[in-house]
């Protein structure tokens, strides 16, 4: 066990030279960054983005009209420290600990109850300690490398350990000039990377080694998770935007897909594809569960699954709305359209299994939940009622298939459908928000900062741009992580082995890895 | 003295009971069981998943009685636990060569 221990902390060193020199090396905007750093106010600006600027094009067209405004803007410019809204930083606490609650005990349970009974613990230990493990790499090195400075790819070292960060510091939101703290932002964005490594458990469950899932675990967040992070939701913030040159040197700062226009609400790419695609890989490479296809591997607590489901769902709240960082209409919408496109998602799922195998069944409601959750986080603060209607609807129709007919087709054992539900339906959500952000189908359309107008029907790139910027979005997670996982696992193949003994996959890894049994009767 | 023991299906153990005691039967033992028969198993689906669930449960009742009143308990046990449906279960009966009550050492009729 101390060798094993030794190794572990040996790894996670290496992880964080290695990722020093890919950021200093490999990354030729990144030292640029800081000479255009809005001067006084909000320090590390940085969040999800309903706001991708238009591409540069767009904008040109526009540089005649807004020279009022700009001007306008010129006049009033606040001398004044950041001032954080309260209203605001209330709201964000609640939406972190509602984030948490989706981990533990949500996904906990909702994975827990689809395991058989021997293995029900280390499936929640599983959860619970890749949780604690990302909340620690977050704050040592995750946040910095993410949001932490300019860069196409990742983030700076500034402020590893969060260094500089303080009760005063402010970070951005989507409105000029209302911020909230940094340390709220910061454990905010915490909960999501840990959420996203915590998904890919279900993939790999019941035959990985628990030292094998925490260095792998370190590994893939590293590599993945963080640069997805970056590359999507890293900008400088509204208040460095003020005319076409400002908003040029904010794209050149920003993530690399954040500049492209990609939108993502609250994680479609950066969380669920991210972790289905890493999910699916694994299962290939781990191989399937002695006896799968011949042996009863059914759910041993369905029960706890629907526990499970009815947290996400209500912790999804705090997820979806939360990424609004306001609270004001624009999470009031990402608030309606995640109960609407979820509870839309439970009955298309519900029917479709119905028609199809006969019955309508507790686990297809529950999983129906959890893949409209899933195709809802993009789009959710950027369509409207009826984008968020039909997203939901296919959802619950195409994830069901995802687990029955592309299952069968791709072949993995993915053990509780990580890729089935969570990449199946992070792709379809945002591809659909490129269609149903459209202000003509009653989407909020981009913001555009120049002109200080959100929604103007002039700044959409239109559907097919938009479902085009979307796809590289989407094609950039499953590259990434497909890459990451593969080579994760094959360092930690060689450093722990992946699979856990065929005994010991036998008598269940409740006893044989944690000592211990989740039932005594 | 004969040994009863009887599968039935679990929800009609209560009046099976209440039917043997009215014949007179002074006590069972009962035992929660699995099996199969011609009643066969079920399929139990978990997304894409198919499961054939053989083995059904059910409950095994058995009972000590006296050659006086063996036909009537086994008429009880048949009436009450009969659904008409397959999967009702079955009665087996046995010699029994010997009882002992333990608390005072009675045997035979006696310690039934």
């Amino acid at each position: 066990m101390k060798k094993l221990l030794v190794m572990l902390l040996t790894a996670g060193a290496l992880a964080l030279t290695s990722a020093v020199a890919v950021a200093q090396g490999g990354d030729p905007s990144y030292g640029g960054g800081a000479t255009s750093e809005p001067a006084a106010t909000a320090p590390a600006a940085a969040s999800p983005a309903p706001a991708a600027p238009a591409a540069a094009v767009e904008m040109k067209k526009e540089e005649a009209a807004p020279a009022a405004a700009a001007a306008e803007e010129k006049k009033e410019q606040p001398p004044a420290p950041p001032k954080i809204d309260k209203g605001d930083t209330a709201f964000m606490y609640a939406a972190t600990i509602m984030v948490i609650l989706m981990t533990i005990p949500g996904l906990a349970l909702f994975y827990g109850g689809l395991v058989r009974s021997k293995n029900m613990l280390s499936v929640l230990m599983q959860v619970f300690v890749v949780f604690s493990l990302i909340t620690v790499l977050w704050v040592v090195y995750g946040y910095t490398l993410a949001f932490g400075g300019a860069g196409a790819i990742f983030g700076g070292f500034d402020k590893l350990f969060l260094s500089g960060v303080t009760a005063e510091s402010a970070a951005a939101t989507f409105t000029k000039e209302v911020y909230i703290p940094e340390l709220t932002f910061i454990a905010f964005q915490g909960t999501f990377a840990a959420i996203t490594c915590a998904l890919i458990v279900g993939a790999y469950a019941e035959r990985m080694k628990f030292s094998a899932v925490l260095l792998f675990m370190v590994i893939w967040f590293t590599f993945s998770y963080i640069p997805m992070a970056h590359m999507v939701w890293y900008w400088d913030g509204p208040d460095a935007i003020k005319d076409q040159a400002t908003l040029d040197a904010v794209v050149a700062n920003a993530g690399w897909l954040w500049a492209k226009g990609a939108l993502d609400f609250a994680g479609g790419t950066v969380v669920h594809v991210n972790a289905g695609v890493a999910g699916l890989v694994a299962a290939y490479v781990l191989g399937k569960r002695i006896g799968y296809g011949r042996e009863s591997m059914a759910p041993h607590s369905l029960t706890l699954t629907m526990v499970g489901a009815a947290l996400l769902w209500v912790g999804w709240f705090g997820f979806n709305a939360g990424s609004n960082l306001e609270a004001n209409g624009v999470a009031a919408f990402a608030f309606i359209n995640t109960i609407l496109a979820t509870a839309a998602a439970v009955l298309s799922w519900m029917f479709a299994e119905w028609m199809v195998k006969g019955k309508p069944s507790m686990l297809g409601a529950a999983s129906g939940a959890v893949a409209g959750l899933v195709a809802i986080t993009p789009a959710c603060g950027f369509v409207g009622i009826i984008g968020a209607l039909v997203i939901g609807l296919a959802a619950g129709v195409i994830c069901f298939w995802g687990v029955t007919g592309l299952k069968k087709m791709l072949g993995a054992d993915d053990a509780l459908d990580v890729f089935g539900v969570h990449g199946v339906g992070g792709m379809l959500g945002a591809l659909l928000t490129g269609v149903f952000a459209a202000p003509s189908l009653g989407g909020a359309g981009i913001c555009n900062y120049v002109t200080n107008k959100c929604g103007d029907p002039a700044d959409f790139p239109g559907i097919g741009a938009q479902v085009w910027i979307q796809f590289q979005g989407v094609l950039t997670a499953i590259v990434l992580s497909t890459v990451v996982t593969l080579v994760a696992l094959m360092i930690v193949k060689m450093v722990t082995g992946l699979r856990v003994a065929e005994e010991e996959e036998r008598e269940g890894l409740d006893t044989t890895y944690h000592g211990e049994s989740a039932y005594k009767f | 003295m004969k040994l009863i023991t009887a599968i039935i299906k679990p929800f009609k153990l209560d009046e099976v009971r209440e039917a043997l005691s009215a014949v007179g039967v002074q006590g069972v033992t009962v035992t929660e069981v699995k099996g199969f028969g011609r009643q066969k198993g079920h399929t139990e689906l978990y997304r894409g998943a198919e499961y054939v669930v053989d083995f059904l449960p059910k409950v095994k009742i058995e009972a000590a009685v006296s050659d006086e009143i063996v036909e009537r308990a086994i008429e009880a046990i048949q009436t009450s636990a009969r659904t008409g449906k397959i999967g009702d279960g079955k009665i087996f009966i046995y010699d029994l060569q010997q009882a002992m009550r333990i608390r005072t050492g009675e045997t035979g009729n006696e310690a039934l």
